[in-house]
């Protein structure tokens, strides 16, 4: 049934239908190009999770990608793009049963991975930011940055438990 | 509360204790940034209203919460702490108790597992 809905397209959204991958699994490729506003993330959040929830991912593993899903976009319109709604962030989501892999990209200025404080230290605790990275990376399986801070691309198996700790 | 009539879009309810003001959220996510801003706005109004402030926030409902719902609890926090209020955490479920180990906040908020002993956990 998901392969015969119509494409809503607007505002920048595109959705792209299912190729049957190698091993017979359909994967659902979805790719958006959004302005940087909180509403148009938040409704393509909604789309990439009922794709998630669609492609039977278990309850942790939906938490998990949802965590970082928010923290991402938040990071890459507030902290990437400033809030300029001229600037775009790119979106993709590759979702089978058993993985996501999602690519965001923004047209910020970049950022040094390793410049970002620890927010866990005794002087951090009590900022009020500085903590969507910590959790990106505890929750996602695989986090990547690229371009200078632009990209991230990030994986999430499919599977029951707790979050690894890396 | 006042005129004891529920507004059904609000963010969160509010029930009195004696002078806790007990808070529950009504939406399952505390997620995206408009939804955080209006619950941050109606706690900040709670902390003003009371002196000195003295919050209970139910978690009961929430099953996920974002960094920048951490910040605005962090902000609540500092807040009351600067009225000499208290504030305690409950009924938080394991996925979410989690995000705040991970973060280290529960070394922060003090939380309680369920509302009597949050409850009774609140200095006179």
């Amino acid at each position: 049934m998901g392969m015969a809905r119509s494409n809503p397209r607007g505002r920048g959204e595109r959705r792209r239908t299912p190729a049957p991958n190698p091993t017979g699994q359909v994967k659902h490729k979805l790719r958006f190009a959004i302005g940087s506003d909180f509403a148009t993330s938040c409704r393509i959040q909604k789309q990439i999770m009922d794709e998630v929830i669609r492609q039977g991912f278990t309850g942790p593993s939906i938490f998990a990608v949802r965590l970082a899903l928010e923290e991402a976009l938040a990071n890459a319109i507030k902290h990437g793009n400033r809030l300029d709604r001229g600037k775009k962030v790119r979106v993709e989501a590759e979702v089978t049963p058993r993985q996501i892999r999602i690519v965001i990209e923004d047209e910020g200025g970049g950022f040094e991975r390793s410049s970002v404080p620890d927010p866990t230290t005794r002087a951090n605790l009590e900022k009020t930011g500085g903590r969507g990275i910590l959790l990106i990376e505890t929750y996602m399986d695989k986090v990547r940055w690229s371009r200078g801070g632009r990209r991230l691309e990030m994986i999430r198996r499919n599977a029951d438990g707790p979050p690894l700790r890396g | 509360m006042g005129n004891g009539m529920a507004d059904m879009t609000s963010p969160v309810s509010v029930t009195s204790q004696q002078d806790i003001r007990i808070v529950e959220f009504t939406n399952n996510k505390i997620l995206d940034e408009a939804n955080i801003a209006e619950i941050g706005q109606t706690l900040m109004a709670l902390v003003e209203e009371n002196n000195p402030p003295r919050l209970l926030l139910d978690f009961a409902n929430v099953d996920h919460l974002s960094s920048a719902a951490l910040g605005m609890l962090i902000n609540l926090n500092n807040k009351i702490k600067q009225k000499d209020g208290q504030l305690r955490l409950t009924n938080i479920k394991q996925q979410i108790y989690e995000v705040f180990v991970i973060t280290k906040l529960d070394r922060l908020f003090r939380i309680k597992p369920d509302r009597a002993e949050a409850l009774s956990s609140f200095e006179h």
